[in-house]
Formats: structure tokens, C-alpha cells, sequence
């Protein structure tokens, strides 16, 4: 029997009553994207999906649900991979989609408050018109910001600026027991017991409901270049990035790509990308207050590359060429999606000293399971992306692979001191991999914390960790 | 086959003041890139090249072109010519046109000339025409095809306002290349460093044939900005909200409303 009660009649009369007929959808009103994520693997349709506006109805909402057992899940943009904000148990679904203004540029302090549905590309905008920069860059610019800081988003630019858990000054957070509280503030420094604030970010929306987020933000750098790097092979390409660290001057982003990829992005994009005079490259990106500071920067750059398999420097430094370049980028994601019928990913990261085993690694896959396996990511912090495809394999064989090929991923990402997910999260698609990975102790913690925080583990149950062990 | 290209440097970005009162861009201070157009041109090129071949790049403007051309030998170019007089200054197409074609006549025989279509601070589309016919040159405008060249004509397929029309041209002729007519290439950093040093021929309005200063820069105008102005900016955002027949009847009307259908 089910821990959950199923949603009656009286239940979505108490939820009418808190944010009126109009905000309460069911069956057939509710779009069915909002039964999926990105990747579409984990399915499950909410039974009513409210379309929250305030702190305050979620706060009643909550503590109904906590009272009456019934599962509550939070969503932004639904641009996760790995199921986090599916309600796998049905229940009640909040769109945290309409809680989307910009509240304040504190430009004193240097924060920027915000709700949680603001998107991603709508305050990266909104910052740099004012000379700002929020630092985190994860490639999928629509997602929200709420669900940025669920899964700790990282992006390109964590090399040089770090992740999104950086960047969170203060949350007013909705507890699964319906209290509102605020955690955190504009304060730099904190030291005034346990790190709750810290505790909320990255743990995909089971602990609590972000509704307000404080951020810091940076002044924008006034010059940005990028270096596109072709090498003679990708083991050149990715041996080279502990030396480009070692000049001191740290890239913002340092990313790698290899021919078949570039090729997808080409054909999904419609467009040229302009280079094709290798099979493997990186791409760095340096900024700085002027052009000759950042040139400055890529010379000793230049030499190591030089010294070490690279086979030319590209410079990528007006609008145009910039776009050329992170356009195709940017897509790597929508790309491979469009060259298969379905495909499974996985955000591993590894010590930055053990990328080109990984990669490597991921090869010997390909051939020992004759799968279509393809990866891009972020050389410069270890986080690999790798997408297997299903192409015209039947159901059951593509399941029987994609199983063992990350089992066989995993296995080695944990004998290389890697971790399941870089950015991604565990979500529900990856937990079995994430019980694999710690020991019972941590798994043991994380459940009495999930439980302390929610009583009768009502709010998004089952993600990061199976509840019912 | 020598091949000339005209380059222009222009503002780095697209949020340049104007100073209302003068009608001048505002440079100092803001960053300056090749035209984004020529970068069409210069890549047609470079494409064309063969050995033996020698690629040409012209530009007129002052002295900080020269990093522009710079760039232009670390993309492959192999000779470089700037135009560059305080004289100049303030010329309007018709000017900016005869001044090159004073120019590019000192220089030689080209087989071709390109330019980009236009550029993105002028966006008049008319030096290059314009310059054809100072040259006495037939010419072709926005061109997205190089079909064929042979020892007598070159075939072009040029974009117009209702498809595209494929014209056959003798040589040598000028043709001013399309946005997206092909992938220009990012600067070598190998090219820049080997190429430092490369030496540029400046020119003057003393070195040209025609040495009247009543035929260049704001006297040889015939044409007078009266006014410049920033475009207004209009960000407004209209959300629809509804079914996908709703939403693509809503989207249907506000295309016609703007009349793009």
C-alpha cells in the first residue's frame, strides 16, 4: 500500500481555496511536459498542478500536505535530467514559474534578489545591462533559478567563478512543514551556526521550496576572449589542460570537443562551425579589464599548447565569432538528442588529473558494447557529459546496455575518486548509482536529515535517496 | 589570380553613443572589429587562393586600421594596403568610393574585387557598387555563390528581394559578398606571430592620381548627415497563454499586425 493518501475531492477544494479556481489544474489541463524532465525517462503526470504566486500559499499548502500525507513536488523550467521534478508518487505539483521578478539590484552589496522562476538567460541579461555579472553559466540557460541553485548548477565558468552554491547569499525557503524561513542574508561572511542555507542548495527541492534567493553578483569583466584550440588528438587535448592551469592564469571556462559532436551541432544548428582542421579541441575563454591584459594571459598558453600537440590558436574575440563558437557549444546537449531515437547521460566528474582516463575509458565502451557513446564537458573542472545512444536498438537491448555501461562508467569513476554528478544531480534516475557510491553511514544521514526537515517525507520523496530502506 | 578585398574597421559593439548635437560616434574608448560583412568577402577569398595567388586587402580609415589589417595577414592575407588622411575624414559614400578607387588604381590588376555587402555602422550597401563603377568594372551585389570562375567570366548567384538570380560576369568585375554566404575563419594565432612584422603600405591623398582636396572627405561630399540618432529601443513582451490552436492563431494575427505576412 502506498505511504501517500490519493488526492480527493476535498483535498483540491482546500487547494482552491488557497489560490482560487483559476491556479489549480487537473487532468487533461495539465500540459503533459509537466509529467517528464529533459530527458524524458522517468514519467509520472501530478495529480494537480498549482501554479503557485507567493511564499505564503505554498507555506499553506505545505503544511496541509505534511498534515494529510500527500506528495508535493516543486517546479521551474522541467529542464533537469535526471527526474528530480517528476512526481513519481502523483500528488500535488507547484509551479514555481509565475514567481518570476526581479526584486532588487542591491549594487551596495553587491546582490541581486530574485524568485525562483526567473530564468537563467532573463538575470544573466538583466545583470549585464547594468555592468554585472552573475558568474554561473550551466548550458541550459532556461532553466530557472530555483532549480539552478536544487541542483547546485555548475556551467562553464566554474574554473575561474566557482558553482551556483557560490553565488546564493540567502534563501527564503518554504520548510515541508509549511514555516517560511529565511536562511541566510546579504551578508558576506557567516559564521552563526549550522549552514542550513548550505544544506539547501543542491538538495533538489527535498528539503524545501525556495521562494526568494539573494545572489551575489560581480562586477562584468570589461573584455572577454576565447581561444579555440585544435589538438592532434584529444589525449593531447585533455593532457594539455593541467598545464594551461599552471600558468597561474586561471581560464573561466576551459572546455573540450571533439569532430563528431561539432558535426551534430552543425547539422542541428544549420549553420558552420569555423573550424574543421582537427578531431579534438579545447576551447578556454580568459577575460580581464583589457585586451592586452588577456593577451597577456594566452601567450604562455600558446607555448604549452604548442609544446604539447596543439596545433594552432583560434581567436575568438568579437560578437560574431563568439557566437559562431559557444552557439555550437551551447547546443551539444539538443544536438546528440537529435541524432538518435533516445539517449541516457551521465554527469560524472573525476579528479581533473584523471579526465583523459575517463574519456578514454568511454571509448573502450563504445567498442566492447558497439554503442554509439558520445562526450563533451568541462576539461577544466573533470565533469564529463556522456551521452549513450539507443539509435535503432530494440527496448529491451538498449536497457540491457545502457545498464551495464554505466555500471561499468560508475565503477571506474569511483575507483578514479569521482563522484556520480557533477552538476546534473541524483534526482531519480541516478540514485541507485548514488547508493552505490557512499558508504551506508552517509546514506544513513542524509536519510535522518531528510526525515528531521519532513516528517512524513512528503516533498519530492525518493529522490537522491530510496526513503523506503 | 589576384584577388583585392575592401575591409573596413568599425565599432566593436553594437551599443555605441552618438553625440546628438554633432552626429558623430562617440570611438574613443570602444572597441573596434573588422566589418562583420567582410568578413564574407575576405573569407570568399581566401577560399578562392590557390598557389600562386595573391590576396590584396584595402581599407580606408585612420591609423588604428592597422590593427584591423593586421588581422586580416593572421586570417591569410598576403599584402596589405591602408588609406589614410586627415583629409579624408568625413566623406560620404560618393567620396569614400572615388577615394578608394584612387586607391586600388595605383595598385595594379586584380582579377577580382570583393567587398561585404555592406557595413554595420554606414549600412548603405552603396561603397562597393558605387566603386565599380569609378573602376569601370562590372559588378554583382549580394552575392551568396561563387558558381564558377574561368579564364574569361566568373558565375555568381546573387540574392534579391523575391529569390536569388544567377548572373554570368567577364572578368575582372567587383561583387559585394552576402551575410552567411559562407563560414569566415577565426584568426591563427600562428599567422599573427609569423606575419608581426609584415610590412603595410600606407597611402596618402599625395600619392594619388587625382590630388584635388575638393574631391575628398566632407568637400568632395555632395551628401550632408543632418542628424544622427540612436533607434529607439522597443523591449515590450507580449505573453499569450492558451491552447495550441489558441497560441497559433494569436502568433498567426501578430505577425499580420506587424505585417510580416
Amino acid at each position: 500500500m502506498s505511504r501517500y493518501k490519493t488526492l480527493d475531492q476535498s483535498d483540491l477544494e482546500f487547494l482552491r481555496s488557497v489560490v482560487g479556481v483559476e491556479r489549480v489544474l487537473i487532468g487533461e489541463a495539465i500540459n503533459e511536459d509537466y509529467g517528464r524532465d529533459e530527458l524524458a525517462e522517468v514519467r509520472r503526470m501530478p495529480d494537480v498542478l498549482i501554479e503557485a504566486e507567493n511564499a505564503k500559499e505554498i507555506s499553506e499548502i505545505m503544511a496541509y500536505a505534511q498534515k494529510h500525507k500527500i506528495p508535493v513536488v516543486a517546479r521551474g523550467s522541467g529542464t533537469g535530467l535526471v527526474g528530480s521534478s517528476v512526481a513519481i508518487h502523483g500528488g500535488i505539483m507547484i509551479s514555481l514559474q509565475k514567481m518570476n521578478k526581479i526584486l532588487e539590484l542591491d549594487s551596495q552589496n553587491l546582490t541581486v534578489t530574485v524568485e525562483p522562476g526567473v530564468l537563467l538567460m532573463e538575470l544573466a541579461a538583466y545583470v549585464s545591462e547594468q555592468d554585472y555579472l552573475y558568474p554561473p553559466d550551466p548550458g541550459e540557460k532556461s532553466a530557472t533559478i530555483g532549480g539552478n541553485i536544487a541542483t547546485n548548477a555548475g556551467g562553464m565558468r566554474a574554473v575561474k567563478y566557482g558553482v551556483t552554491k557560490d553565488y546564493v547569499r540567502g534563501l527564503e525557503v518554504v520548510l515541508p512543514t509549511g514555516e517560511i524561513v529565511e536562511l541566510g542574508g546579504k551578508v558576506v561572511k557567516n559564521s552563526s551556526g549550522f549552514d542550513l542555507k548550505g544544506l539547501m542548495i543542491g538538495s533538489e527541492g527535498t528539503l524545501g521550496i525556495i521562494t526568494k534567493a539573494i545572489l551575489k553578483i560581480l562586477p562584468l569583466p570589461a573584455k572577454s576572449v576565447s581561444l579555440l584550440i585544435p589538438f592532434v588528438d584529444i589525449d593531447h587535448a585533455i593532457g594539455c589542460v593541467s598545464k594551461i592551469m599552471n600558468t597561474k592564469i586561471i581560464p573561466t571556462a576551459v572546455e573540450f570537443m571533439e569532430r563528431e559532436v561539432i558535426l551534430d551541432a552543425q547539422k542541428y544548428l544549420g549553420k558552420n562551425f569555423p573550424d574543421h582542421s582537427s578531431d579534438a579541441y579545447l576551447l578556454l575563454t580568459y577575460d580581464g579589464v583589457s585586451r592586452m591584459e588577456i593577451e597577456a594571459a594566452y601567450q604562455p598558453v600558446a607555448d604549452i599548447c604548442f609544446a604539447n600537440g596543439g596545433l594552432d590558436l583560434l581567436i575568438v574575440d568579437t560578437d560574431e565569432r563568439k557566437d559562431a563558437v559557444w552557439s555550437a557549444r551551447s547546443a551539444f546537449l539538443e544536438a546528440i538528442k537529435g541524432s538518435t531515437t533516445e539517449m541516457d547521460e551521465c554527469d560524472v566528474v573525476v579528479p581533473k588529473s584523471h579526465l583523459a582516463e575517463m574519456v578514454h575509458y568511454t571509448y573502450t565502451l563504445k567498442e566492447k558494447y558497439n554503442l554509439r557513446i558520445k562526450s563533451f564537458g568541462h576539461a577544466g573542472d573533470g565533469n564529463l557529459h556522456i551521452y549513450l545512444l539507443k539509435d535503432e536498438l530494440s527496448e529491451e537491448v538498449w536497457k540491457q546496455k545502457r545498464d551495464a555501461i554505466f555500471d561499468e562508467l560508475y565503477s571506474k569513476a569511483f575507483t578514479l575518486q569521482g563522484k556520480v554528478s557533477g552538476e546534473h544531480g541524483i534526482g531519480f534516475a541516478k540514485v541507485e548509482y548514488f547508493a552505490k557510491e557512499e558508504p551506508p553511514v552517509v546514506l544513513a544521514l542524509t536519510r535522518a536529515i531528510k526525515k528531521v526537515f519532513d516528517p512524513n517525507l512528503v516533498l519530492n520523496p525518493d529522490k537522491i535517496v530510496n526513503l523506503a530502506k | 589570380m589576384n584577388i583585392l578585398v575592401c575591409l573596413k574597421q568599425v565599432p566593436g559593439s553594437t551599443k555605441v553613443d552618438i553625440d546628438e548635437t554633432t552626429g558623430v560616434l562617440k570611438r574613443d574608448g570602444v572597441d573596434s572589429k573588422m566589418n562583420p560583412y567582410d568578413l564574407y568577402a575576405l573569407e570568399y577569398a581566401l577560399s578562392l587562393k590557390q598557389e600562386g595567388d595573391t590576396i590584396t586587402a584595402f581599407s580606408m580609415g585612420p591609423n588604428q586600421a592597422i590593427d584591423m589589417l593586421k588581422e586580416a595577414f593572421g586570417m591569410g592575407v598576403d599584402e596589405a594596403v591602408l588609406l589614410s588622411d586627415r583629409a579624408l575624414a568625413g566623406a560620404d559614400v560618393l567620396a569614400t568610393s572615388y577615394a578608394i578607387s584612387q586607391g586600388i588604381a595605383l595598385l595594379g590588376d586584380f582579377d577580382l574585387i570583393l567587398c561585404g555587402k555592406q557595413t554595420t555602422d554606414g549600412d548603405t550597401a552603396q561603397v562597393g557598387p558605387e566603386l565599380a563603377q569609378w573602376l569601370s568594372l562590372p559588378h554583382g551585389a549580394n552575392v551568396i555563390k561563387i558558381e564558377e570562375i574561368t579564364d574569361s567570366d566568373v558565375t555568381i548567384t546573387l540574392t534579391t528581394e523575391l529569390g536569388s538570380q544567377t548572373q554570368k560576369l567577364p572578368r575582372p568585375c567587383l561583387l559585394t559578398i552576402e551575410k552567411d554566404a559562407n563560414t569566415p575563419r577565426l584568426p591563427s594565432y600562428k599567422k599573427l606571430q609569423a606575419t608581426k612584422d609584415k610590412e603595410i603600405r600606407i597611402l596618402g591623398v599625395k600619392d594619388l592620381k587625382d590630388k584635388d582636396p575638393k574631391h575628398y572627405g566632407l568637400n568632395g561630399s555632395p551628401t550632408q548627415v543632418e542628424r544622427i540618432f540612436p533607434p529607439s529601443v522597443n523591449t515590450d513582451k507580449i505573453l499569450h497563454q492558451g491552447t495550441p490552436q489558441e497560441l497559433t492563431k494569436a502568433f498567426v494575427n501578430a505577425l499580420k499586425e506587424a505585417r510580416f505576412l
